[in-house]
């Protein structure tokens, strides 16, 4: 079975930087993928040069087994992808840009899916709008059903939720679930990690241009000790829990714990170290933790 | 049929609805994606018709109101053809060149700008219906307007129609040059203002100096010759021909040089588009 989206070896040069250095990633049919990374990792790129915008200087993409180049029409008739920058033609109403969405993907008559797609978004009381008299989350919404007007089997959303209301963020990502549940796969970069720990069953992390992480939510999350305790304390804090702790400031520490039998060890040590304790909070590592864990450990590895 | 297949056949997961069309090559049959994408050049510059139409028009008759009641008696250009009606067919023959060049650089910049050209980079759309599709929407506005402009000066000294052939084949291929020198600024300018210096440099100095208000026997042997290779001066200068059978070149010469341009212009903008340039970086 050919991979929903596959990048082979790609690296991107531009006169100046390298966007991509060599990056390969396989998604199956049917995942919610998420690709993570800070801003110029190279994510944006990489979904170029799949959706075909852009041109790799080396390396191959294909989407569900046709290349992106040499079988671009299959290829792109199979993805449908939200840009990240709010674009719009001032020219059309919302209708008329559906329709003519439709029609470069050689669709006629398609009124009838225009109109769901619309409804689900919510944007049926606009069809008739002019785009440029549509509010920032209303235009995001329309770029959303265009990437669907031809119903594509995989779809890619860079950043979909940037500056986005609550109400609009939740009732896309209900959405975009169900077209997951009926069987389309979903690429999603976002800078929201809590939205990519809820949502995504797997995860990509770029840094710099190259893959620096590739796994299951799960065990991206597992990597990370399981149990994170926040202590306020009106001492110091223990030397020897200094190196697994972070400070948080205010007299906050946070530390890594394997286990939650552990908590009981690090509460007796402080207060043999004659520091009252004055809150304790016990949770788990989250995606964030990851993330930042995996930059900074990227970043020290370049270092050395 | 996979239900990834079904999906990317125009139907959902399970359903069939919406219908697909052949999206081949530009074959005997045009393309959907080719037809929406001129559909929307179209649309676009029919919205705004007071500015992108009917504006040029009166540009057009402005020029022959004033050029034509100040010269109609000093200038016989050819025996027997007044000076306001030798300049009918130059005006008209201007206006289409400039909107034509209008349409698709304007449409294809302000789209890069704004960003919205993603829209169509997105789909299965060809180069060749790229091309296509935007260089046949800047000959209907050339047309359209040239249309306009004539319709308005005629009725001020009707010129005699005497090769309709010419003045149709000129009208086509002068248009669709332009369309393709429009694509070309409009791919390699970045700003609005590139596009402007292109326009204001290269397009209205070539068509000013085309003989679109003298015939360039009047001029001295020297800009005579500089006109002579100017594709602007062949481009009117045989237009001109199909309505009074007289000329400055052989009709036959200007066909020639138009098409070689054309083709030539053709080639540059297919090249560009073929590698992306500036489009696809």
């Amino acid at each position: 079975m050919p991979a929903a989206l596959e990048a082979v070896n790609v690296v991107k040069r531009y006169p100046r930087v390298t966007a991509l250095d060599g990056v390969s990633l396989r998604v199956d049919e049917g995942e919610f993928f998420g690709l993570l990374g800070p801003n110029g990792a190279g994510k944006t790129t990489l979904i170029s040069i799949v959706a075909g915008l852009t041109r790799a200087t080396s390396g191959g993409a294909s989407v569900l087994g046709h290349d992106v180049v040499t079988d671009y029409r299959e290829a792109r008739r199979r993805i449908g992808v939200v840009p990240q920058e709010l674009v719009f033609d001032p020219f059309f109403s919302v209708r008329e840009t559906l329709r003519f969405q439709s029609g470069y993907f050689g669709l006629t008559h398609n009124d009838d899916w225009i109109d769901e797609v619309m409804a689900n978004l919510d944007l049926t009381a606009k069809a008739d709008a002019n785009m440029r008299t549509l509010s920032g989350g209303m235009k995001r919404r329309v770029l959303v059903a265009q990437a669907l007007v031809h119903r594509p089997p995989v779809i890619v959303l860079d950043e979909p939720t940037a500056g986005v209301d609550v109400e609009l963020r939740q009732g896309l990502w209900a959405f975009i679930r169900r077209l997951n549940r009926d069987g389309h796969t979903i690429v999603l970069t976002t800078h929201y990690l809590e939205e990519a720990q809820q949502l995504c069953a797997r995860i990509g992390m770029l840094r710099g241009g190259r893959l620096i992480a590739l796994d299951s939510t799960q065990a991206l999350l597992a990597r990370l000790a399981d149990v994170q305790v926040t202590l306020r304390l009106r001492g110091e804090l223990p030397a020897a829990l200094r190196a697994r702790a972070v400070e948080q400031g205010d007299g906050r520490w946070r530390l890594r714990v394997d286990s939650a039998a552990e908590v009981e060890g690090v509460l007796a040590a402080c207060r043999e170290a004659g520091s009252p304790i004055d809150e304790v909070e016990v949770g788990h590592a989250d995606l964030e933790d990851v993330f930042v864990q995996m930059m900074g450990a990227d970043r020290e590895k370049v270092a050395a | 049929m996979s239900r990834a297949d079904a999906a990317a056949d125009g139907r959902r997961p399970g359903e069939g609805r919406g219908q697909v069309a052949a999206t081949g090559e530009l074959g005997p049959r045009p393309s959907v994606g080719f037809r929406t994408l001129l559909a929307k050049e179209v649309l676009r510059f029919w919205k705004v018709s007071f500015q992108t139409v009917a504006a040029p028009v009166l540009t057009g008759v402005l020029y022959l109101l004033v050029f034509g009641h100040v010269l109609e008696d000093r200038v016989e250009v050819f025996p027997g053809v007044g000076y306001t009606a030798f300049l009918i067919p130059g005006l008209v023959m201007m206006s289409l060149l400039q909107n034509a060049f209008a349409n698709s650089s304007s449409s294809l910049i302000q789209s890069k700008i704004t960003g919205n050209l993603v829209f169509v980079l997105l789909p299965p759309i060809s180069n060749g219906e790229f091309f296509t599709a935007y260089v046949a929407g800047a000959m209907i506005r050339g047309i359209v307007v040239g249309l306009g402009v004539f319709a308005v000066t005629a009725w001020f000294a009707p010129p005699p129609v005497r090769a309709p052939l010419w003045i149709g084949v000129f009208a086509l291929l002068g248009a669709a040059l332009l369309g393709v020198l429009g694509l070309i600024a409009g791919i390699v300018s970045e700003k609005f203002d590139q596009l402007a210096a292109f326009q204001n440099f290269v397009i209205m100095p070539a068509t000013f100096l085309s003989g679109v208000f003298y015939s360039v026997h009047g001029l001295p042997p020297f800009w005579q010759s500089v006109s002579h290779l100017n594709p602007f001066f062949y481009m009117i200068d045989g237009f001109r021909y199909g309505f009074f059978a007289v000329s400055d070149a052989s009709p036959w010469l200007s066909l020639a040089v138009v098409l070689a341009a054309l083709a030539a212009a053709s080639t540059i903008a297919l090249a560009m588009l073929a590698r992306g340039y500036k489009i696809r970086s």
